[in-house]
């Protein structure tokens, strides 16, 4: 008895991902539990276990592809399985059986190329499906621009695809691609208009101009982390307001403390950002719609009595925003180790997808790398972003007019301006320089 | 010439002068790449040229020729007795060979194709060496391998090409016309050859293991065969096979095992056609990464890529089916690939055709193949008994299409009688293009002609062929 494994669902707002890495082959005896893909989801690598204890007959995903929630992933080729996904696996072959029937119903009407997309043998032609039909010159012209006629929703009688499709498909871009051929829209659409439907455009922009007009260029996908930044970002830069408010702390004593405490720790790392995590940590609890969402479909502002705070984490396939959870709950000494660990985790590329879900607001320390100020985006659906700059010792006028060097470090909230005003982000603002600026006062609020 | 191991280098090296490698060869030089054809005879051409395809249609056209003259009787033409001069025929079968081999020769030349005579052993994955040449050595970037295939002697044997038993290259070559001839092995070569020289006036005994000629082929075109070969040939034994054979000075005398009365007969000459082997021994791939299977066909990719990433293979040397078109169509392919082009053999069918008379032919899915696929199939026929031009020929025949029932779109094509050779391209195009039944039908074809039989099959298909009831039952 085959039985289909599809994608199962990988935890809240997360419907789709990319194979990164397929960890079994076709013939394998694999355990139940037994992990079986590595999927990379918008957020994070997440490995699957097999649900089944079986041989797998069919592997249909590659490493690169695109899979959505409920797409076929392998078949198991008999074996035993969970108790509990028995009726699962009795659906599934039952189904299988009834989806291939209505492609194949489909493919009187229109295509036959939806038989081959729907079983995903488009490589085996012959015993169960028939090659896609197209001339010789069409194939070519495929190859030479990598497309799967599989893929192509054909024009020509009989479901041939044309010349003119391969070309129409070459062109599309990837968030149209993915879906599979019936899927496709009915008419055809702009660009532009796809970026927005993506989510990767807050807005129809008008096309891009052909940029090999003035020299070489070179065309990289959109994928994975990459693209959930692109996205993200559209989102918060296009659905909020976002305002900066600049202000600076004197960190001289907070740093000597630092110094001084930093070799005395067990384990963990006493960065800056931890003790920045706390003040912030406090202010948010003084000025709770800075640890809040909107809510517009309800005109209604969610305020959170947790404090999980994100920290943006520079890695090797682009940023990423692991989350520390009540962040007011702990001691600054269990803060150095929790976050040091979070970051190198996250820099492996090991970070749960839990891990990175349920911030309530989001630190970020360019200052490593230099900068003496900048303006980042609000991580949506939050309300506010901490950026630090670097820190650094700078001449301070003092009211007596005597100048002494005093470390400085730049700080920047940028905030919602539905949510809260510039006097709101002010008064913020000094709570968290305040907690910095007087260490004893971090006592106090931890 | 100089002294010394010489080295010659190049762009792409190409072992094998036969169709796959020619092909290949005048392939890479068009696309700009430097070319070495490395070729073991003196002349180009291959199996195919020097002693296969080419020559046994110059044995084939005769015996069209002898069948219409004594068809012609009928029709108050009278040629009387054919006299056959053996060795002017050959004579007029080397000048056909000539001719093509000097064009080829010509065809490299204007290309600035370096054909070199000599045997090449890879010494590596980017050097041969080359016996009976002024160089020693080629040191290349790409090869590609066409090797063609040997045809197999019957167990025990070695063949002697000038001996009383031979295999195609001897059959082509004979010094008579055997008065009794054994043809071991009812495929293509062994029906072809084996009507040949009955038509020239041999009696012909065929034995063949299976149970019928042509095994694998549909059988509602050998039927017409069969009726014309039961005719023409002396006897035939199926699920007989051969177990002695004992050559004297002028006959040889053969021990046969199975469906047989006689199991020792007397022959003055016997053709043996029961299979062929890649040459994938002996050439030094064992100092390559090139791999091979069990049988000795080396593996390819679509690309017709080896194991080795330098080597690309063509023809009969990478498998059946052992067709000069099939290594043609792969030589330009690999060449393709090596200019860095986007090729990679991906046909819908490989046509074959059968040069008997009738010939057979057919392209794409077959009815035995229809059988075994899990969407359904329907066929179109047209009978030639009902085309006009057949008629005027008395050419019997068939011609059908086979088509996916719901998509109506042609898999296959087969077709048996005269001019079947021709008639299949469009076939072949059909299925390539993924024509539908209409597109055939659609199509004008003039009239009369035996094509018109593939348009009237499409229509068969469809219940509206004009000069066949074909209405479809509801």
């Amino acid at each position: 008895m085959a039985r289909a494994f599809k994608l199962p669902d990988l935890g809240e707002g997360i419907h789709e991902g990319e194979i990164q890495e397929v960890l079994v082959s076709v013939g394998d005896e694999v355990e139940e539990d037994q992990n079986i893909l590595v999927v990379e989801t918008d957020k994070a690598a997440v490995e699957i276990p097999s649900p089944y204890s079986g041989a797998v007959q069919e592997i249909r995903v590659e490493a690169g592809d695109r899979v959505n929630v409920g797409d076929v992933l392998l078949v198991f080729d008999g074996g035993t399985d969970k108790a509990e996904a028995e009726p699962e696996a009795e659906k599934e072959t039952t189904e299988k059986p009834e989806s291939e029937e209505q492609a194949k119903e489909t493919a009187v009407e229109a295509t036959a190329v939806e038989v081959t997309a729907v079983e995903g043998t488009a490589r085996q032609p012959d015993k169960d499906a028939l090659p896609v039909p197209a001339a010789p010159s069409t194939r070519r012209l495929a190859r030479e621009l990598g497309v799967d006629l599989a893929r192509v929703k054909p024009s020509g009688p009989g479901g041939r695809v044309l010349a003119e499709d391969v070309r129409a498909y070459a062109e599309k871009g990837p968030a149209e691609k993915e879906a599979p051929a019936k899927a496709a829209p009915e008419k055809e659409k702009q660009a532009p208009s796809r970026a927005v439907e993506a989510g990767l455009a807050p807005f129809a922009a008008p096309p891009l101009p052909d940029f090999s007009r003035w020299g070489a260029v070179e065309r990289t996908p959109l994928r994975s982390v990459r693209r959930a930044i692109a996205k993200n970002m559209a989102l918060s830069w296009s659905q909020i307001p976002h305002v900066n408010h600049h202000d600076e702390a004197d960190i001289t004593e907070l740093e000597e403390l630092r110094q001084a405490y930093k070799t005395k720790l067990e384990r963990g790392s006493l960065t800056m950002t931890v003790f920045v995590m706390k003040a912030v940590a406090a202010a948010l609890k003084a000025h709770p719609r800075f640890n809040a969402s909107l809510d517009p479909a309800n005109e209604e502002i969610v305020l959170k009595h947790y404090y999980h705070m994100g920290v943006a984490v520079d890695t090797e396939r682009g940023l990423i925003v692991p989350v520390i959870r009540d962040v007011d709950c702990k001691s600054i000494a269990e803060l150095a180790v929790e976050l040091e660990e979070m970051v190198k985790r996250t820099q492996a590329g090991e970070a749960s997808l839990e891990e990175l879900q349920g911030g309530t607001f989001t630190l970020t320390n360019i200052g490593v790398l230099g900068g003496s100020s900048f303006e980042p985006i609000i991580n949506y659906p939050e309300v506010a972003i901490l950026g630090m700059a670097r820190a650094r010792w700078q001449p301070v006028v003092r009211e007596n007019k005597e100048i002494v060097p005093r470390y400085i470090l730049p700080l920047i909230v940028t905030f919602d301006h539905r949510v809260v005003d510039g006097a709101d982000a002010a008064r913020f603002m000094r709570a968290v320089i305040d907690a910095l600026e007087n260490p004893g006062k971090l006592l106090l609020v931890a | 010439m100089v002294m010394g191991e010489q080295t010659l280098e190049t762009q792409v090296a190409v072992i094998g002068g036969g169709p796959g490698g020619y092909a290949a060869a005048f392939r890479a030089a068009d696309l700009g790449l430097e070319v070495a054809l490395i070729n073991q005879e003196k002349r180009l051409g291959g199996v195919c040229l020097l002693r296969g395809c080419i020559p046994a249609k110059v044995l084939l056209e005769v015996a069209h020729l002898l069948r219409d003259a004594r068809a012609a009787d009928a029709w108050g033409i009278h040629f009387g007795e054919a006299e056959i001069d053996i060795d002017a025929l050959r004579g007029w079968k080397e000048k056909v060979i000539n001719r093509l081999v000097s064009g080829l020769e010509k065809l490299a030349n204007a290309r600035d194709v370096q054909v070199i005579q000599a045997r090449a052993t890879f010494e590596s994955s980017n050097q041969v060496r080359l016996e009976g040449s002024d160089f020693a050595h080629v040191k290349f970037e790409h090869a590609i391998l066409a090797t063609g295939s040997t045809p197999i002697p019957l167990p025990g044997t070695k063949f002697d090409e000038t001996s009383r038993v031979v295999s195609s290259a001897g059959a082509l070559s004979l010094p008579d016309i055997p008065e009794r001839l054994l043809v071991v092995g009812g495929g293509f070569n062994g029906v072809e050859l084996g009507s040949a020289y009955a038509y020239l006036g041999s009696q012909v005994t065929l034995v063949e293991m299976t149970g019928g000629l042509l095994p694998g082929v549909d059988r509602d075109l050998v039927k017409y065969l069969e009726r014309r070969v039961k005719r023409a040939f002396n006897a035939m034994h199926f699920n007989t096979k051969v177990v002695g054979v004992q050559e004297e000075d002028d006959h040889v005398k053969v021990t046969l095992e199975g469906d047989v009365k006689e199991r020792e007969q007397t022959f003055d000459r016997v053709l043996v056609f029961i299979g062929r082997r890649p040459n994938s021994q002996n050439i030094g791939l064992e100092n390559t990464q090139v791999k091979v299977d069990d049988k000795g066909f080396v593996i390819v990719d679509e690309e017709r890529r080896t194991n080795d990433e330098r080597i690309f293979a063509v023809g009969d040397v990478i498998g059946p089916p052992l067709l000069a078109h099939k290594a043609m169509h792969e030589g330009k392919i690999a060449a393709e690939v090596i200019a860095g082009k986007p090729a990679a053999f991906d046909v819908r069918c490989v046509p074959s055709v059968i040069y008997t008379d009738p010939q057979i032919a057919w392209c794409g899915l077959t009815e035995i193949e229809a059988e075994d696929v899990d969407f359904d199939v329907q066929v179109g026929r047209f009978p030639w008994a009902a085309s006009g031009r057949a008629v005027t020929m008395e050419a019997e025949g068939l011609t059908k299409m086979v088509f996916d029932a719901k998509t109506e779109r042609v898999l296959g094509v087969g077709i048996v009688g005269r001019g079947a050779e021709d008639l299949i391209a469009e076939g072949a195009l059909a299925v390539e293009m993924g024509a539908l039944a209409q597109d055939l039908a659609l199509t004008i074809h003039p009239h009369p002609t035996l094509s018109e039989t593939e348009a009237e099959a499409a229509e068969a298909f469809l219940g509206l062929s004009t000069h066949i009831l074909s209405r479809r039952k509801e």
